[in-house]
């Protein structure tokens, strides 16, 4: 077992950011198995760097996340790497639901109604995320749905395909200084027309960094490739 | 959605750009402009990037344009869509048949990390986008470059979730055309990759032509009543 920092509960419905440091990780856990949550990745040393998602995919030749994997920013580097998974699919296609689409799916809701209950949406909860460390809507680019499963035909076409485990969870490993946002509010597609976002419990815990025989450097040179710029920011200070 | 479609827009009455392999280009065009871009020797990705002309922040948003319409790819029909939910074009022409969403660009860095460290000088589309904005006056820097189109790029998506970069399924002379529906920033890098089929191995020029309907002689775009 690593090291606990600290435990967080991200209810359902609510959104969260942090700085992470290298060495440090991520342990997310869907109680539910029927959670969607909402990712979005910046250096936070230098927040014009982000979470690229076509390079990310195209260097992997994926169409979705699912340990070993990396997150990799639009310099090159891994922010950070999907080490453990017990999901195996995660979308990025799907994006972010929006204020409009909220309203439209569950109907208006407000704080004086409904107080903490009210409904919200990813994008409204990144803004506000961001805004915290003076990024805003154009430092907002693409997200990833962790837990979500969306598929794609022989045409193209999109299908929502949910799998719910209860318990499922992931494990991230920060691989740089990496402002991390999530936010625990329903996938786009997911066609369901209740309001029941899904909480996640969370662990900020030590991991060991990536070693030479590390399942996400050996996945592929690519990942090599994206593991070794990242720790060319650590000059002396890793292997 | 593969639909070829045909357009009956005559080019002799548009405004007609040539754009060389590895060049950029950025301009605005303006809500009732019709905009095609010609594959002019085939197999040439075009790395297209849209931001609204009055307010930069909103632009083109590649999730939430395939989300919307439920595909990946686009072609006729496509609402191209901003970080807003809003449409800023409309895709009335292809005859191509689909555009790829999730490629993006390629860059220094991600050359380095797609085909070895090595690879960091090779010219690329993010260095073209980056000095069409440096160039422009318009105060746009990296912060404003999002994950774009590539037009001409055939990169189809497996049942199990692979990405599958495959050799084009344009040819000389195939053309996608649009309507503008919102004045916006075109931001455009004929794609100067060497390492991958995505231009066939031989980056080559592409055509841009702009219709103007206030012009007597620029007929309105028959798709728009």
């Amino acid at each position: 077992m690593h090291k606990i920092l600290y435990k967080e509960h991200l209810p359902g419905g609510a959104s969260w950011s942090a700085r992470l440091r290298r060495g440090q990780g991520l342990r997310i856990q869907d109680p539910t198995g029927e959670a969607n949550l909402v990712m979005g990745l910046w250096s936070a040393a230098d927040p014009l760097e982000r979470f690229c998602l076509p390079d990310t995919l195209k260097s992997q030749r994926i169409a979705r996340l699912a340990a070993p994997c990396t997150l990799q920013s639009d310099m090159g580097r891994a922010l950070a790497s999907l080490v453990s998974d017990t999901c195996g699919w995660h979308d990025v296609l799907g994006g972010l639901g929006d204020h409009e689409r909220a309203v439209a799916r569950f109907g208006e809701t407000t704080y004086q109604d409904r107080r903490n209950d009210r409904l919200s949406n990813a994008r409204d909860h990144f803004l506000v995320e961001l805004g915290k460390y003076g990024l805003g809507e154009r430092d907002l680019v693409s997200v990833v749905n962790l837990f979500s499963r969306v598929s794609v035909d022989a045409a193209g076409a999109l299908h929502w395909d949910p799998k719910p485990m209860p318990g499922r969870g992931v494990t991230l490993r920060m691989e740089m200084e990496t402002l991390v946002v999530l936010s625990a509010t329903p996938h786009p597609l997911d066609p369901s027309r209740t309001w029941t976002p899904r909480g996640l419990d969370m662990e900020v815990v030590l991991l060991p960094v990536s070693d030479p025989d590390d399942p996400v450097r050996t996945s592929c040179p690519e990942n090599a490739r994206a593991l070794e710029l990242s720790e060319r920011l650590y000059p002396g200070q890793w292997p | 959605m593969n639909a070829i479609t045909e357009s009956n827009m005559d080019p002799k009455h548009a405004t007609r750009i040539l754009v060389q392999a590895g060049d950029h280009w950025l301009h605005e065009l303006h809500a009732g402009q019709t905009f095609r871009i010609v594959d002019l020797e085939g197999n040439q990705a075009v790395d297209t990037f849209f931001l609204d002309a009055r307010d930069t922040a909103e632009r083109y948003c590649a999730q939430t344009t395939i989300r919307e319409q439920g595909s990946i790819h686009l072609t006729t029909g496509t609402r191209i869509l901003s970080t807003r939910g809003r449409e800023m074009l409309r895709i009335v022409a292809d005859t191509c048949g689909r555009h790829d969403t999730l490629g993006g660009a390629c860059a220094a860095e991600s050359n380095q990390v797609r085909y070895g460290l090595e690879k960091r000088p090779m010219h690329n589309c993010r260095d073209s986008f980056l000095l069409a904005m440096a160039r422009s006056g318009r105060n746009l820097t990296k912060r404003d470059i999002g994950a774009n189109v590539n037009f001409f790029m055939n990169v189809p998506v497996t049942p199990d979730g692979k990405l599958d970069f495959q050799d084009g399924i344009s040819g000389a002379g195939k053309y996608v055309e649009m309507i503008v529906t919102r004045d916006v920033l075109v931001l455009i890098s004929n794609c100067p990759q060497l390492n991958n089929p995505c231009n066939g191995w031989n980056p080559t020029p592409v055509e841009l032509l702009v219709w103007d309907p206030w012009r007597p002689s620029g007929a309105r775009h028959p798709h728009v009543h």
